[in-house]
C-alpha cells in the first residue's frame, strides 16, 4: 500500500522526501530556502505546472504573496484613478512602442550616433554570452574585481552576477530587494519588487545570516532593515570604481537613458563609480524626448502606485565634470528580434516592465514568480518567455507559460501600454499546437478523430453513451471523478474534478418518458412539439378525437 | 558580420511593420490650477517639509532649514545671499574644486535651487545649472533644501518635459520626495540610500 502511494506520488510529481528536507533546511536557515540560480534565467529547468505545483506547498509564501499584491493593487488604483487622461496616455504609449518597432534599425542608428556624439561608447550584443563577454572584458580591463549594480531585467535575463563570479568578479547588488535577493541565493520573483515572496522576518533572518556587518539590535522593523542596509552599502558606493545598469527608456533622438528608482541606489551607481555600463534591450528605445511625459506619467503609477517614483535619472553620453567620465552602453538582441518577427507576438516588446500585470494576476497571486521558472514571470512573463527563447516544442518546459493562464483578461485593463496579453495567449496556445503537429499524431489528434466518428452519427453516440454509466463507478459515492492519469485528462483532472456520468442517459430518459405518455404510441414522435408541452393537453385532444 | 550589422538584418527579416499615427489627447496643460498649494500638499504626502518664503525673506528661510546642520556643501553658482544665510554658524563648502566622496559624505547638508516642478507629481527637477551643481552634490548628504520658486512650478510632467527639451543632453535628475523603499512588505520607509531628508522652500514670487 505505501509503495503505491509513493509510486502515485512520483508520477504526480509529488515528493514529500524532498518536502521534508526543504523543511529541515527552512528551518536550519530560519526562511524558507530560495530557488537556486539557475543556468538559463529564462528557462529554469521546470514547466509551468511542475513549478506551481512547488510554490503552492510554502503556505508562508502565499500568504506574502497575496497580502502584497492586494496592498499594490489598491495603491495603483487609487493613483490611476485620479487620473482622467489615464486612457488617452496609454493609447499614446502604445503607439510609441508599435512606432519604435516599426522603425527600429533607424532610431538604434539614430540612437547611437547621438550617444557616441556625447562621448559615450556603444556594444552590440546579439545575445546573453556576448552581452556578458563584452562586460566582463571592460570590467578586466578596469583592474577591479567587483562592481556595484542598479536593479535591471536585462542583467537579470542574461544571468550577469553569475557570469562575473565565475569569472572572479563580484557583482554587488544595491536595490534593496535585489539584495535580499542575493544574499539567500534566492531567484527574483517579481520583476518590480523582487522579494515580493518574503515578509520581514525572513529579511531579518537573512541579513543577520549573510550580510557580515548587520546591527547586533536590529529588529525587524522594516525602517530597522532598511537602515542596515544602508549603512551596509553605503561604503560600497563610496568606494565602487565600476557600475552596472540597465535602462527604463532611451531616447534615440537626443541620446539619453533613463532609470526610475526609488531608493536611491540607482542615483548612486549612475553618478559615484568612474565608469558605467549600461545593458539595454533594444526595444527600450523612444523617439523622441517629449515621449519621457508619457512613460513618467504611467510607469510609476503602473509599478509601485505612487505619482512619481522618488528619483529619476537622465543622462546623455559623458556629462563633462558630473558623474562617471567613462561611459559603454551595450545594446541587447538574446531573442528580441525573434520576437519582432510575429505579427501578433511583437506587441510583447512593447513592455515598459511595470508589473502590474502579476500584480493582478489571480494566477500569479496564487502560485508566486518562481512558478513561472523565468525571471520574466507573470502575464507578461507567461508571453514573453517563450518567444525570447522559442519555446514551442512540448519538451521545451517553457512551452508551457502560454496555458499559465485562466484568459480573464485583467491583465490587459492594468498594462500601462496596452498590450493585449489574453490574445497573445491564445496566439501562442495556437504556435504551441502548430509546432506539436505532424510526425507520430498526438492524443489529442486520435482522440478528436476517434470522437467525431462517433459524434457525427446519432447510432454511433447512442452506443458511445450505452458505455456511460459504467464510469458512473469512478465518481464513487460523492459523484465526482478526481484526477485520472490518463494523457488526455491528466491535465484537466489534476485541478478539476469531473462530475460522475448520470445513472441515465439523456436518450434513455427521452424513451422512457415517450413509453410513459400514451401520445407517444398515437402520434410518434413530433418534432415540432414543444418539449415543455403540458401532458393533459395531450388526452384532452384525444378525448375530442374519440368524439 | 559584426554584431550590429546581424542585429540589423534579424530586425529586417520581421518585414515592414505600418508605424501608426500617435495620438496624443493627454493634458498637457491644466488650467485654473493653484499649482502653490497642490505643490505643497504633494511635497507633505511624500513626507517632505514645506516652508514658504518671498524674496528677501530667502536668506532667513535658508538658515531656518538648515539650523540642525553642523555643515553644508553649495554649488558655485548659488546667490551669494544664500550662501551668506548657509555659511552662518556652520562649515561651509562651495563644490570649487569638486569635493571628494568621503569630504560628500561627511558634509550633512546641500542647499540648491531648482530647474522646474510639477505640482501634480510633486516632482521638482534638477538640470545641473550653476545653481544646482552636479549630481553627487545633492545626493550623498543626508539633508537637501530646495529653494523653489512658485514661478517654476508648473501643472503638469508634459509642461516640464518642454522645458527640460530645451537641453535634453544636460544629466538630469527628478526627486519626488525623499529617497525611500517599499520592498519590505510593500511598507514605505522613507530615507534608503538619498537624502533622508527632503527640505523645500517655495518663494511666492509669481503674480
Amino acid at each position: 500500500m505505501i509503495e503505491s502511494v509513493s509510486k502515485l506520488a512520483t508520477k504526480l510529481n509529488l515528493n514529500p522526501t524532498a518536502w521534508a528536507a526543504k523543511d529541515e533546511e527552512a528551518a536550519e536557515l530560519g526562511w524558507y530556502p530560495g530557488h537556486p540560480a539557475p543556468k538559463d534565467p529564462l528557462r529554469w529547468g521546470q514547466s509551468f505546472p511542475e513549478g506551481a505545483r512547488e510554490t503552492l506547498q510554502n503556505t508562508q509564501m502565499r500568504r506574502n504573496l497575496g497580502y502584497a499584491t492586494r496592498k499594490i493593487r489598491s495603491k495603483r488604483n487609487t493613483r490611476v484613478d485620479e487620473m482622467p487622461d489615464w486612457e488617452a496616455l496609454r493609447e499614446s504609449a502604445s503607439a510609441i512602442k508599435r512606432n519604435v518597432a516599426a522603425h527600429l534599425p533607424e532610431l538604434l542608428e539614430q540612437f547611437e550616433n547621438n550617444v557616441t556624439a556625447r562621448g559615450g561608447i556603444v556594444h552590440w550584443a546579439r545575445d546573453a554570452q556576448e552581452a556578458n563577454e563584452i562586460a566582463h572584458s571592460l570590467i578586466k580591463a578596469k583592474g577591479v574585481d567587483e562592481v556595484v549594480k542598479v536593479k535591471s531585467m536585462a542583467t537579470q535575463e542574461i544571468n550577469f552576477n553569475e557570469y562575473m563570479a565565475e569569472r572572479g568578479i563580484q557583482a554587488w547588488e544595491t536595490d534593496l530587494a535585489e539584495m535580499i535577493v542575493q544574499l539567500s541565493d534566492d531567484m527574483p520573483s517579481h520583476i518590480v519588487v523582487p522579494a515580493l515572496h518574503r515578509n520581514r522576518a525572513e529579511v531579518k533572518a537573512i541579513f543577520e545570516a549573510r550580510m557580515g556587518d548587520a546591527p547586533a539590535d536590529m529588529g525587524n522593523e522594516p525602517r530597522e532593515l532598511a537602515m542596515a542596509a544602508r549603512a551596509h552599502l553605503r561604503k560600497k558606493f563610496l568606494s565602487a570604481k565600476v557600475a552596472i545598469s540597465g535602462a527604463n527608456l532611451g531616447v534615440a533622438e537626443s541620446g539619453t537613458l533613463a532609470v526610475y528608482e526609488s531608493e536611491g541606489n540607482g542615483r548612486m551607481c549612475l553618478t559615484l563609480p568612474e565608469t558605467l555600463i549600461t545593458i539595454m534591450g533594444i526595444e527600450k528605445l523612444v523617439p523622441t524626448y517629449e515621449d519621457i511625459e508619457v512613460f513618467s506619467q504611467l510607469l510609476p503609477r503602473s509599478a509601485t502606485g505612487e505619482r512619481m517614483n522618488p528619483y529619476t535619472s537622465f543622462w546623455t553620453g559623458v556629462t563633462p565634470g558630473d558623474g562617471p567620465q567613462e561611459f559603454h552602453l551595450i545594446l541587447l538582441d538574446n531573442g528580441r528580434t525573434d520576437v519582432l518577427a510575429d505579427p501578433v507576438g511583437r506587441e510583447a516588446l512593447k513592455c515598459i516592465r511595470c508589473g502590474a500585470c502579476m500584480n493582478i494576476c489571480p494566477v500569479y497571486q496564487h502560485v508566486g514568480g518562481h512558478a513561472y521558472n523565468s525571471v520574466y514571470p507573470g502575464p507578461i512573463g507567461a508571453i514573453l518567455t517563450p518567444q525570447l527563447i522559442g519555446a514551442f516544442d512540448h519538451h521545451d518546459p517553457a512551452s508551457s507559460l502560454p496555458f499559465a493562464s485562466s484568459l480573464c483578461g485583467a491583465c490587459y485593463d492594468a498594462c500601462p501600454v496596452k498590450i493585449d496579453i489574453p490574445t497573445i495567449l491564445v496566439h501562442l496556445r495556437h504556435r504551441y499546437t502548430e509546432a506539436n503537429r505532424g510526425g507520430v499524431p498526438s492524443i489529442w489528434d486520435v482522440g478528436m478523430k476517434a470522437a467525431s466518428k462517433f459524434m457525427a452519427s446519432g447510432s454511433g453516440m447512442v452506443a458511445a453513451e450505452k458505455l456511460l454509466p459504467a464510469a458512473r463507478i469512478l465518481g464513487g459515492p460523492g459523484r465526482k471523478i478526481g484526477h485520472i492519469p490518463l494523457p488526455m485528462a491528466t491535465n484537466w483532472t489534476f485541478v478539476r474534478d469531473v462530475p460522475a456520468p448520470p445513472a441515465q442517459t439523456f436518450r434513455q430518459w427521452w424513451d422512457e418518458r415517450e413509453e410513459d405518455s400514451p401520445a407517444a404510441h398515437q402520434t410518434g414522435a413530433d418534432p415540432a412539439t414543444p418539449e415543455h408541452q403540458p401532458h393533459h393537453q395531450h388526452h384532452h385532444e384525444h378525448a375530442r378525437e374519440g368524439k | 558580420m559584426s554584431a550590429k550589422q546581424e542585429i540589423l538584418a534579424r530586425i529586417a527579416r520581421a518585414g515592414h511593420i505600418v508605424p501608426p499615427a500617435i495620438p496624443r489627447e493627454y493634458f498637457r496643460a491644466a488650467a485654473d490650477h493653484d499649482v502653490v498649494a497642490q505643490m505643497e500638499e504633494a511635497l507633505i504626502d511624500y513626507t517632505a517639509t514645506v516652508t514658504h518664503a518671498d524674496e528677501q525673506g530667502i536668506p532667513a528661510a535658508i538658515a531656518q532649514a538648515l539650523s540642525d546642520v553642523p555643515s553644508v556643501v553649495v554649488p558655485p553658482g548659488l546667490p551669494e545671499e544664500w550662501r551668506e544665510a548657509a555659511a552662518q554658524g556652520r562649515d561651509l563648502r562651495v563644490d570649487v574644486p569638486h569635493l571628494t566622496k568621503d569630504e560628500l559624505d561627511h558634509t550633512v547638508a546641500v542647499v540648491t535651487g531648482a530647474r522646474v516642478a510639477v505640482s501634480l507629481s510633486g516632482t521638482i527637477m534638477l538640470d545641473g545649472e550653476p545653481d544646482q551643481g552636479r549630481r553627487a552634490i545633492t545626493l550623498v548628504p543626508d539633508t537637501h533644501v530646495i529653494v523653489l520658486r512658485a514661478s517654476q512650478i508648473v501643472a503638469t510632467v508634459p509642461e516640464a518635459v518642454t522645458i527640460l527639451g530645451e537641453h535634453p543632453e544636460r544629466a538630469t535628475t527628478w526627486i519626488a520626495g525623499p529617497s525611500a523603499t517599499s520592498d519590505i512588505e510593500l511598507i514605505r520607509v522613507d530615507g534608503v540610500h538619498g537624502p533622508r531628508n527632503l527640505r523645500v522652500i517655495i518663494v511666492d514670487d509669481a503674480s
